[in-house]
């Protein structure tokens, strides 16, 4: 058991890393990274939806369309429990944890259409994950997402200090290619094998 | 307005993935091969021609305050619709999209055009403007994954033939899909200063 969580953490954050290696999350990934604070309340938001969705989707999941046979209409039903989901958590910080959610509160919107929310809950079934697997999966893939993003802003913010390019390269495609040589730089990660 | 000048923005100056910058994570992740690039372009570009079609003609009915999670619920229902068609027709296709096309669902293109077009013009023009913004998306998938497949495979259509034989495999790995993106958007930004 322990072993399977420490090989699906490690897996999760730097061999398959959300980003780097398996796309998911890209547009927030290009759109909140100019700044590191807002890159760490992005992930930190991320991080939270994902492992919340991880559970509540596997319940769903085992608990509600398996036993009635309706497999075929888990992307609809993910979507929504998604949605509501995100709602639910912005209204209850709002009440709650107001200044949790003046860290955080803005990011929560977007998450809806995150790709990484909604491919975590897809792949926690795919792979065959037990509930608790699912929930390290979701959470430890969030720290993932939050470590690219975090790497990538600070690398931003530099690039926007000092980069001299052509032109055409400023803005958008001289952070991709920084990212670019990020994923390289994580590709090291790949042959790595644990057990 | 014409269907020449919608198809024009659609596919270059005002193009999903290469100026808006938009659905980004599909085009990434999917365009390692010339089949891959199409099948994903397309079956993007019939889920958002379905979507806008209907969210237009119920655009009247939806109230405004859940319209988000209305516009949802219609495209999860079509891209589901074109997941099990894929499966049924296209198994390997769908094999190796895997996820992705479920994917769709949160795909910032087609969310987008329903809120910023569909939601808001009648059901013709709303079915052009899905087909143009839909071309535009496979578009870019092709082009990117041309690059890809040439310089990471060195075949063209998925092997059918092959250019050359020691290819550089770091541009089908994930760090060649940010490095053509990155330059083919530099190449956009560049002619599209040019056209002004």
């Amino acid at each position: 058991m322990l072993t399977s969580i420490l090989s699906i953490s490690l897996g999760a954050i730097l061999i398959n890393n959300f980003i780097m290696s398996q796309f998911l999350g890209c547009c927030p990934f290009f759109g909140v990274s100019k700044k590191i604070d807002t890159a760490v309340g992005m992930g930190m938001a991320v991080t939270f939806v994902m492992g919340l969705a991880s559970a509540v989707t596997w319940l769903i999941n085992t608990f509600v369309l398996m036993p009635l046979g309706l497999g075929f209409m888990q992307t609809v039903a993910f979507i929504l429990v998604i949605a509501t989901l995100v709602q639910f958590v912005e209204m209850f910080m709002m009440k709650s944890l107001p200044s949790l959610y003046q860290a955080l509160g803005v990011f929560l919107p977007l998450i809806t259409t995150n790709c990484a929310v909604l491919g975590v809950s897809l792949q926690n079934i795919q792979n065959g994950y037990n509930f608790i697997e699912s929930i390290v999966y979701g959470i430890t893939g969030g720290l993932g997402f939050t470590l690219a993003i975090v790497l990538f802003a600070s690398i931003r913010e530099r690039l926007d200090a000092s980069a001299e390019c052509p032109k055409c390269f400023e803005g958008v495609p001289l952070a991709l290619i920084s990212a670019s040589l990020m994923a390289m730089a994580f590709l090291g990660f790949s042959g790595m094998k644990i057990w | 307005m014409s269907f020449g000048k919608s198809l024009k923005e659609g596919l270059f100056t005002d193009n999903p993935t290469l100026v808006q910058l938009i659905g980004l994570c599909p085009t990434l992740a999917t365009t390692t091969s010339i089949t891959n690039g199409i099948g994903m372009g397309l079956s993007a570009t019939a889920v958002l021609i379905c979507s806008n079609v209907v969210i237009s003609l119920l655009r009247k009915i939806i109230p405004n305050k859940v319209r988000i999670a209305a516009y949802i619920t219609v495209i999860a229902g079509f891209v589901t619709m074109v997941d099990l068609l894929l499966q049924a027709f296209i198994p390997s296709l769908s094999a190796s999209l895997g996820t992705f096309i479920p994917l769709i669902v949160v795909n910032c293109i087609i969310l987008g055009r329903a809120e910023a077009f569909a939601s808001k013009n009648s059901v013709g023009k709303s079915a052009v403007d899905g087909i143009c913004m839909g071309l535009g998306f496979t578009f870019a998938l092709v082009l990117m994954s041309i690059v890809r497949e040439l310089l990471g495979a060195g075949t063209i259509g998925g092997g059918a033939i092959t250019v050359f034989s020691q290819p550089a495999t770091i541009m089908i790995l994930p760090a060649g899909a940010f490095l053509t993106l990155g330059c083919i958007i530099a190449v956009m930004q560049k002619l599209l200063k040019k056209g002004e």
